[in-house]
């Protein structure tokens, strides 16, 4: 269990996490996400005892970084910098990494099995792909065998195959009980692997939610009309009594799927269609428009905002 | 520990693309927080020694800088032995190990090369991180780092100094030069040995304070040269103390203090370099521990 409480990081006039307050629990993946420069990595470095916070707390199980006897076994992390020497080979990163923390040396030659580098072991980081920089990363991280697991961007650099092992290797690891702790800026991959969700922009708490909440507010359907009689159409629907947005390239969103209904309306009426359709928002603009309305708010005003509760400002569309 | 040994699942599942949740005990079957078979250690100074002595040999960065090392003092001593024997019948009288000087002096470019990069060079590529969250004593981290290093550099020139001692004092034999004492034995290999690791973890603290390779050799190669290149130019009868100074305080020159040669009479003698040396490095390590403690990583 990791614990924030009003965590803070400020590089002199700019905020770079903004008084976060989140938990992420144990048995279940839990997905940290915002836009690039929102603050995710400060606030994993933070965790980390990397950087220290300016205010604020953050525990783990109850206790700071720094006092951990045993880190490696406690939390294993995987940072957005590779963080290893290119002189080094893939085995001595490991052992160093294990002597430190007392862990046996066989699990070194374990993990190098799990993450599919024991044929490389012995060369050098340096002429490591980006995926494989990135398996050593993750190598080096469950190298304790922690309940905990933190990583930033896992899925960076990695192939498809990759890519899917790294989520079910995620998925497996909570599945175990573990606390897995995991950054990105894709929300679609975000909707592969997490169970819960923190979303962060601007370094400001954004939404702290589980993951099939999050669908179930923004798997938004809506038709989407368009017509050359636009004045006519809107006439139409607003005296049937329904709502239309209009949407930036001349077409009209109605909320909820009444594709059939608009249909026959516009026929009742003679009204010439030339799209009628129904549509699905997508998690990713649904988080594009979260995190979008935050930088907003930020640039016109700068009075501390109250927190937004989770769904008021997004759902209007 | 009485956990019993660990089954380690990963062993079953040698090809990275087999699922992982099948290597794992079955899924679901504990939520209130993972338990490791790998028993629990309270970390302490000696397995962070044993890390940075593996980090430290396993970069070729190392062995280059020794290699070097070893080929200057020793080539360089023996080519000066060579050259004294083959050309100079009388000594007249000085301690053969005094020319083992030369080499070492060029040979402790190496050495503070060494001790920058063991802490510097984790800034560059982003290890110190890796190193950190293994290890978040920073102070212990620097420690063990201090500890590795100043071992390992006063073991090699150590052998290298007694090495290049014993073959000067073999080549001059019959040329009338001095037969050395055990003090000047003592101070030719212990004492100039002691002097170059400490030198070395000076560099090591500049590093670490720096955080930038080249930039930590580059102060530490003006300090060991410019005060003696400075001093040489120093023409002005006014300035004559600072002259002086600047010679007898001189890093080469309180090497060669070790050899009991001197620029000038006054100024350090005996063991003097050692302790101004000791003194400079508890310094500069007392500096790196702070800000350590105080900057982000």
């Amino acid at each position: 269990m990791i614990e924030l409480e009003g965590l803070t990081k400020r590089y002199g006039e700019k905020v770079a996490v903004d008084r976060l307050t989140f938990t992420v629990r144990p048995g279940i993946v839990t997905g940290f996400l915002g836009p690039n420069g929102a603050g995710k990595s400060t606030t994993m470095r933070m965790i980390l005892g990397l950087d220290r916070p300016t205010a604020g707390d953050v525990r783990i199980d109850g206790t700071h970084y720094d006092r951990l006897k045993d880190p490696l076994t406690y939390i294993g992390a995987l940072l957005e910098a590779k963080g290893v020497h290119p002189g080094r080979s893939a085995y001595h990163h490991l052992l160093c990494l294990a002597q430190s923390n007392k862990i046996p040396r066989r699990r070194v030659h374990e993990v190098l099995d799990t993450v599919g580098l024991t044929a490389v072991a012995r060369k050098k980081a340096k002429g490591f792909s980006l995926g494989m920089g990135q398996r050593l990363g993750i190598a080096a991280a469950l190298l304790g065998d922690p309940r905990i697991l933190m990583f930033d961007e896992p899925v960076n650099g990695l192939d498809p195959e990759g890519i899917h092992w790294i989520r079910t290797l995620m998925k497996s690891l909570a599945a175990q009980g573990r606390t897995v702790f995991v950054s990105s800026h894709l929300m679609s991959e975000m909707a592969l692997t997490a169970d819960h969700l923190v979303v962060i922009g601007q370094g400001r708490l954004l939404a702290d939610t589980s993951m099939a909440e999050f669908i179930e507010h923004n798997s938004r359907s809506y038709v989407r009309v368009r017509s050359p009689q636009r004045e006519r159409l809107l006439d139409v629907l607003h005296q049937a009594g329904i709502t239309a947005v209009e949407n930036g390239n001349g077409s009209l969103e109605v909320d909820g799927s009444k594709a059939e209904y608009i249909g026959e309306l516009a026929a009742r009426n003679q009204l010439v269609l030339h799209e009628l359709s129904s549509q699905q928002a997508s998690l990713e603009e649904a988080f594009m428009r979260l995190t979008a309305e935050s930088v907003e708010y930020h640039a016109h005003s700068g009075a501390p905002e109250p927190r937004q509760q989770w769904g008021d400002d997004w759902r209007r569309g | 520990m009485s956990t019993p040994p660990p089954p380690m699942p990963q062993t079953a599942a040698p090809d990275w693309q087999a699922a992982p949740g099948a290597a794992y005990p079955a899924p679901g079957s504990t939520h209130s927080g993972y338990h490791s078979p790998i028993p629990v250690v309270r970390t302490h100074l000696g397995h962070a020694i044993a890390s940075e002595w593996t980090k430290i040999k396993s970069v070729r960065s190392t062995m280059w800088t020794l290699g070097v090392f070893v080929l200057l003092v020793v080539g360089i001593g023996l080519l000066t032995g060579l050259v004294v024997s083959g050309s100079d019948p009388d000594a007249g009288g000085e301690s053969p190990l005094s020319l083992g000087f030369f080499g070492l002096l060029l040979g402790g470019m190496c050495v503070i090369t060494l001790g920058v990069l063991t802490t510097a060079s984790e800034y560059g590529t982003g290890m110190i991180r890796t190193t950190m969250v293994a290890c978040p004593s920073r102070g212990r981290v620097l420690a063990a780092k201090a500890v590795v290093f100043f071992l390992l550099a006063f073991v090699v020139t150590l052998v290298c100094a007694t090495l290049i001692g014993f073959l000067h004092v073999a080549l001059l034999e019959g040329h009338n030069a001095k037969e050395p004492s055990g003090e000047e034995w003592l101070k030719g290999t212990v004492g100039i040995s002691l002097y170059l690791a400490l030198l070395g973890t000076l560099s090591l603290a500049v590093g670490s304070i720096i955080r930038h390779s080249a930039g930590a050799i580059t102060i530490m190669i003006g300090a060991v040269l410019a005060p003696l290149v400075i001093a040489l130019f120093m023409f002005s009868s006014s300035l004559q103390d600072v002259q002086q100074a600047l010679f007898e305080y001189s890093i080469p020159n309180q090497m060669s203090i070790f050899y009991a040669n001197s620029l000038s009479e006054s100024g350090p003698s005996g063991w003097d370099p050692l302790w101004i040396m000791l003194v400079a490095t508890a310094a500069a390590l007392g500096g790196a521990f702070a800000l350590l403690e105080k900057r982000d990583v």
